[in-house]
């Protein structure tokens, strides 16, 4: 079932177009990789999905044209750009997002996501007090209160030390398979994303340059690995473009 | 509308307050030393002569009346604020908050200030300086509601230029309430003012009450002009209300198109 159907979607400003007709499709219990250099459109790519950016062109239909509403009850999302609130307390803050995305038993989903994510002993210690690994859990755990369909993590485990990175990608992959939700990562971590994704996307200046499976992408395009491919994209996107 | 989503923003609110007193604390000091200082200047000026009315009920009334619009209009500010510096309005509206349910949040957690506020000016000024709140009746509702609706309109209206203008453009709204009271004649008549200001704190609803207010504790209101700024004070603040909320969605929506709201930062 597609989870996530992007037809042709552009974002045109006056000076710079972020993202000019892209489609693809996330199907159910999929994690794609969107890869690109900085200004790629990648993160602009996750706002159109999330609601927070009008496109300019195209269409984004999220499980067969569910309504709007209903929809964002559906979508979790976790970015190295927001945060929750520091001044407030780690089940202070899942509180409130249990209560926006109106997540039945409110009190039994947080108890096991603290357990989950390790956070127990952190409740009521302010947010702003964690450690980067510590927060990135109780994001994570903030992403995945109300049980989403479609996850949009944009550079979940960047900062992170290689150890709880690895935790995270850990609970983000059971995660999936427990629940089958479709995955949108992002990520400059290229052994990351070719553990992680099974599909990935590389944007440049806006445009899918390449899509394929992670491990056979590089050899297709001549290149050892998917980082010397990154950076032909990143360097080199019309040498790449065929 | 989902009453839990409107919960959701109030408790945020509620939370940082009981999180750190202090911010409590920085709020209500401000007001103790307005009280004490209005209620000392308002005895002095009482002693110098005779007058139909008694300053303390007046000034202190007055002031009191004002700093209740004013914790309104800066309560919904400082929510808005919050969010901006925490880098959580991403995570607000790419939930299923709405925005009006995002404003009406924010307004109750104003209600819960602006209501602390004037229940602790009424106290201190009652204890320190026999000011008695009920002295007016039941006719202080109607006046109250008026100043809560436009404070409300204010809180609004600023929001809305922060949203469009970033967060620098916070510094608008803290002089607001200072400049609108020398036109609303809280502290004086409006008849002190030039002609020409005259017209124009007849644009603003608070101007109404304070005038009525004013007439009643001197004894000279008639009941008809009461009710005549009633019901020109309370449509003068629906209107303000309707068109800064109106401005706070259009902005709001512009944000969606031009990308601000996905890049909004506290830094910028």
């Amino acid at each position: 079932m597609v989870i996530l159907d992007v037809k042709n979607v552009s974002k045109i400003y006056p000076k710079v177009a972020a993202v000019q007709d892209i489609s693809f499709t996330v199907k159910e219990g999929e994690i794609l990789g969107l890869l690109g250099p900085n200004g790629a459109g990648k993160t602009t790519t996750i706002c159109m999905i999330l609601g927070i950016l009008e496109p300019s062109g195209g269409s984004i239909e999220i499980m067969n044209g569910m309504n709007a509403d209903e929809v964002r009850r559906k979508i979790g999302f976790s970015a190295v750009y927001t945060h929750v609130p520091a001044n407030l307390s780690v089940l202070q803050n899942l509180k409130i997002f249990g209560l926006l995305y109106d997540v039945p038993d409110l009190q039994g989903k947080i108890e096991s996501l603290l357990e989950e994510f390790d956070l127990t002993k952190f409740g009521k210690t302010k947010t702003g007090l964690l450690s980067s690994g510590e927060l990135a859990r109780l994001n994570l755990a903030k992403a995945l209160i109300n049980e989403p369909k479609l996850l949009l993590l944009d550079e979940p485990t960047a900062s992170l030390d290689p150890s709880v990175a690895k935790d995270v990608r850990e609970k983000i992959r059971n995660y999936t398979k427990r629940t089958g939700a479709a995955v949108v990562w992002t990520s400059h971590n290229m052994n990351e994303i070719e553990k992680m994704c099974s599909r990935v996307l590389f944007l440049s200046r806006g445009r899918i340059l390449l899509a394929g499976d992670p491990k056979t992408l590089p050899g297709q395009n001549g290149k050892n690995d998917l980082e010397e491919l990154f950076i032909a994209v990143a360097r080199e996107p019309l040498s790449i473009n065929h | 509308m989902n009453l839990k989503r409107i919960y959701a923003v109030f408790v945020r609110q509620l939370y940082l307050l009981g999180n750190n007193p202090t911010r409590i604390a920085g709020n209500f000091v401000w007001l103790t030393i307005a009280i004490i200082q209005w209620g000392f200047i308002s005895k002095y000026l009482g002693s110098l002569g005779k007058a139909n009315f008694n300053f303390i009920t007046v000034i202190l009334g007055a002031l009191i009346l004002w700093e209740f619009l004013t914790r309104i209009q800066q309560g919904i500010m400082m929510a808005f604020l919050e969010d901006i510096w925490s880098n959580n309005l991403i995570n607000f509206f790419a939930s299923p908050l709405r925005i009006s349910e995002y404003t009406i949040g924010m307004v109750s957690s104003s209600i819960v200030t602006g209501l602390l506020g004037f229940l602790i000016m009424s106290v201190i000024a009652g204890l320190g300086f026999g000011y008695d709140i009920f002295i007016i009746g039941l006719s202080m509702i109607p006046f109250v509601t008026i100043l809560f609706l436009f404070g409300m309109a204010l809180g609004i209206f600023i929001c809305a230029m922060i949203f469009q203008l970033g967060p620098t453009a916070e510094w608008l709204g803290w002089p607001i309430p200072m400049i609108l009271s020398l036109i609303s004649g809280v502290y004086y008549p409006i008849d002190t003012l030039p002609d020409f200001l005259k017209l124009i704190a007849g644009l603003f609803p608070p101007a109404y009450v304070f005038e009525s207010l004013r007439a009643q504790l001197e004894l000279v209101a008639t009941m008809q002009m009461v009710l005549d700024n009633l019901a020109v004070g309370l449509a003068l603040a629906l209107f303000y209300l309707f068109l800064s909320y109106r401005l706070f969605l259009m902005v709001y929506r512009h944000s969606l198109r031009s990308g601000k709201l996905a890049r909004f930062n506290a830094s910028i």
